[in-house]
């Protein structure tokens, strides 16, 4: 290895810009990387915030705090967040910052879009949240937005609703196009496809999903705009449309979404537990092609979100089967995380026993989703609680759990500071025990008929009920630990060498840390 | 290792900061909420929407203008390598992708409807019951010229307007190919013509167009209330319409850079990257001209 690798580009206009200017001209995938990552932990504790809202509602039965309408658009709001502000953007930000430094790059390949493609969501969500303190209030129809609910019976402040989603698409789907394009155009001389760091590999394939079905979102925005505003009726068998075909074109859209936003999770699991098991990831091509197997049934399930819709009993079927198929290839990449454990040297520093609470609640989550995708059982599960505990096992403690683990991960080669370990861990162990107090007793309280989306419920719930939200006030406050410890590795602590991790491979461990502004100016050679 | 090195890329192009992303981001801020506001206001005399979003559309138009001024000055002092025109290429292509699916949702809406929801209306599969009792006055056909609601229209044919709109739309894409072409060898004059034509052509396909809505509002009484046929129809058409006039805007400013001497054999990516984006309408107008009128 020589020195020239990691040189500076010293030329007047590649300086290291300062103050406010650096933030909102910058065109630094590693600037760009952080603003995302910040934008999203900052989303995180606004959709939380909704949360809390939720969980403090449901405390107790009967109607306490908030109107119902109120508490609807919380759900609404805070679906809509957490998805689209906190978890994509979060992955988005991971993307920006090693996918380059992963690959050899210099930077991402279209760097000015991709500060564009950040700076528009501040300004989508402003709309989305600001809406909310508007005249007639904001969405309260769900994150779904299903028709009629958006059509026929929202307020009238749906349009914005609408533009929010369409910008933030614009913004995603730029977002797809840089990281697909500096994948298949910017990687070092020798690193061939299957060379890529797994990470690299799922977020090839989130960013082609997500440029196929962003489009998909912003067309049934725009019919949902028409019906509501236009007379249009697509979604109105008055005029020959269907509320299904609604429900059809939107989670079309919905279930590769769901993908999207777990993909990069497998990834960075993928990064993490050979790391610490000092072994190489058991069977990469398996993984890699594993991957490709779920981004392409994810195109063909989308109706098991919609059972219970009285489709034809043939439709039913075919759903239900290539539903249990994705079981397969997800199969294969947790018993691939496994066989990398075993018989490895293996340590548990932060990241990992983050990455192996992952692996088993995440499984606990799909679990729940096999049950929920047999079309029998679905009639009785459809619409309550235990959906809401498979989703969040896998969106909390599969998609946060990921980000959080991959934040530990690389914090301090984007610091130089090794973060506290002490106070790591307590969030660790505070978030694992009280997301389960959070989510594990929903199972119970959907198996016995809670359903989903109401600001109330039977008075059987309560005690589960007063569990669930204390459980999830845990969780919530925990987080304050993650903010802290990221702050404080920021401000300073321990210095870290190159090669933070020893377990660690790639090439991202062979520049310094902190990473300097710019890397890889001329590309280094991969054997 | 020397003789390997000359064919790695040996510097890779990373612009210096620029103001021009965030005052997009600002633009599309105005623009989304002064469209929001612009339509929640469509039956009160409010204009403060239109305000927003006119403030918007300049602020949009300014920061486009600045922006490709910056990257065709940035082109034209040779900073670009062989590999970032690849990035460029590329992201056209996938860009094109993102607009096939876009296209693809109302072609999947139109086959729903079509194929679905207005036979399942008519009494097909199980609904016979849900016919007799909600609407047994109900006729399923395609066009859907009268609605469960009553709502009566015409159906738009495909002879006339929209066939010469076919023939203008194809003869431009053969025009731009040979313009395309012309810049291969260097033949500038030759391409000046052609792409010439192909503004024209575009011109005439929009000017086209809107008599045709005209037609079908006051004549045929198609509006876009008229129910799923006329829903599909609009939406596929003006969302085209949308796209012909964006395609066309890529081309006016590749003309105005082929006056200015721009472009070379070698590079010439915009030409490249209108080209493909106006071969692509081409082809949806084709998907639609058979999938809407003639079928």
């Amino acid at each position: 290895m020589d020195d020239s690798m990691y040189q500076q580009n010293d030329s007047a206009e590649h300086h290291q810009p300062s103050g406010i200017k650096r933030w909102l001209y910058t065109t630094n995938h590693k600037d760009i990387g952080t603003l995302y990552l910040g934008f999203s932990l900052l989303m995180l504790f606004v959709g939380g915030a909704m949360a809390m809202v939720i969980r403090a509602e449901l405390f107790q039965p009967g109607l306490q705090l908030v109107e119902p309408n109120f508490f609807n658009q919380m759900t609404t709001v805070h679906g809509l967040i957490m998805v689209f502000g906190a978890v994509m953007p979060a992955f988005v930000g991971l993307a920006n910052w090693m996918i380059p430094l992963m690959i050899g790059a210099p930077d991402m390949a279209l760097p000015r879009m991709n500060n564009w493609s950040f700076w528009i969501l501040p300004f989508a969500f402003a709309i989305l949240i600001g809406s909310l303190f508007m005249e007639g209030g904001g969405p309260n129809f769900g994150w779904t937005f299903y028709a009629p609910l958006s059509t026929t019976y929202s307020n009238d402040n749906t349009a914005l609703f609408v533009f929010s989603v369409h910008i933030m698409g614009i913004s995603s789907i730029m977002g797809a196009i840089n990281v697909i394009v500096t994948i298949f155009n910017l990687r070092a001389p020798g690193m061939t496809l299957m060379k890529m760091p797994m990470f690299v590999w799922t977020w090839l394939i989130t960013a082609f999903l997500l440029i196929a079905v962003m489009p998909v979102l912003a067309g049934t925005v725009t019919m949902v705009l028409t019906d509501k505003y236009f007379g249009t009726s697509f979604f109105d068998a008055m005029g020959g449309g269907d509320p299904v075909m609604f429900q059809h074109i939107f989670w079309f859209f919905g279930h590769p979404e769901v993908y999207i936003m777990i993909l990069p999770a497998f990834g960075i699991i993928s990064t993490i537990i050979p790391t610490f098991s000092r072994k190489q990831l058991f069977g990469y091509h398996s993984m890699v092609y594993a991957t490709v197997s779920i981004a392409f049934l994810s195109f063909i399930v989308w109706a098991h979100h919609m059972f219970t819709t009285g489709m034809p009993l043939a439709a039913e079927l075919f759903f239900m089967y290539s539903t249990m198929l994705i079981s397969v290839p997800t199969g294969v990449k947790i018993f691939n995380w496994v066989a990398t454990m075993w018989r490895g040297s293996l340590s548990f520093e932060v990241p990992m026993l983050f990455a192996i609470a992952f692996i088993v609640l995440f499984t606990i989550g799909g679990f729940s989703g096999l049950m929920l995708a047999i079309t029998p059982a679905d009639f009785q599960y459809h619409d309550t609680y235990f959906v809401v505990a498979h989703f969040h096992y896998v969106l909390v403690t599969g998609a946060l759990f990921s980000i959080i683990a991959a934040v530990y991960f690389w914090l301090p080669k984007w610091t130089g500071h090794m973060f506290n370990i002490r106070l790591a861990k307590t969030h660790f162990w505070l978030s694992l025990i009280s997301v389960n107090v959070l989510f594990f007793p929903m199972h119970f309280v959907g198996l016995a008929g809670m359903p989903r989306r109401i600001a109330d419920y039977a008075l059987q719930f309560a005690d589960f009920n007063m569990i669930i939200s204390l459980g999830g006030f845990a969780f919530g406050l925990s987080q304050l630990l993650f903010v802290w410890c990221v702050v404080q590795c920021f401000r300073g602590g321990e210095k870290v060498p190159a090669k933070v991790w020893d377990g660690a491979e790639g090439l991202e461990w062979q520049v310094p840390s902190p990473a300097p502004y710019h890397t890889f100016a001329t590309p280094p050679e991969v054997k | 290792m020397s003789v390997e090195n000359k064919k790695l890329p040996q510097s890779y192009y990373v612009p210096a900061q620029s103001p021009w992303p965030i005052v997009g981001a600002i633009a599309l801020f105005f623009i989304a909420v002064g469209s929001g506001l612009t339509i929640m206001q469509l039956n009160n005399s409010n204009v403060s929407g239109v305000f927003l979003l006119v403030i918007g559309l300049a602020i949009l138009f300014v920061m486009l203008f600045s922006w490709f001024k910056d990257v065709i000055t940035e082109s034209n002092n040779g900073l670009y390598s062989t590999q970032m025109d690849v990035s460029f290429k590329q992201a056209m292509l996938w860009f094109i992708f993102s607009e096939v699916m876009f296209f693809l949702v109302f072609f999947g809406a139109l086959f729903y409807t079509r194929n679905l929801s207005v036979p399942w209306l008519g009494g097909a599969s199980n609904n016979v019951m849900t016919q007799q009792i909600l609407w047994p006055d109900f006729q399923s056909f395609w066009p859907l010229l009268k609605t469960p609601a009553g709502d009566t229209t015409q159906a738009m044919g495909w002879q006339g307007l929209p066939l010469i709109n076919t023939l203008i739309l194809i003869t431009s894409s053969v025009t731009l190919h040979i313009a395309e072409n012309a810049m291969k060898v260097n033949n500038r004059r030759k391409l000046q013509t052609f792409i010439g034509l192909t503004v024209v052509l575009g011109g005439c396909f929009l000017t086209l167009q809107v008599q045709e809505y005209i037609h079908a509002y006051t004549e045929l009484g198609l509006t876009l209330q008229s129910g799923v046929y006329g829903n599909t129809f609009y939406l596929l058409t003006g969302f085209h319409g949308l796209h012909v006039t964006l395609g066309l805007i890529l081309l006016v400013i590749v003309y105005a850079r082929i006056l200015r001497g721009h472009f070379n054999d070698q590079q010439h990516f915009a030409l490249q990257a209108g080209s493909w984006y106006w071969h692509f309408v081409d082809v949806v107008w084709l998907c639609l001209f058979f999938l809407v009128y003639v079928f």
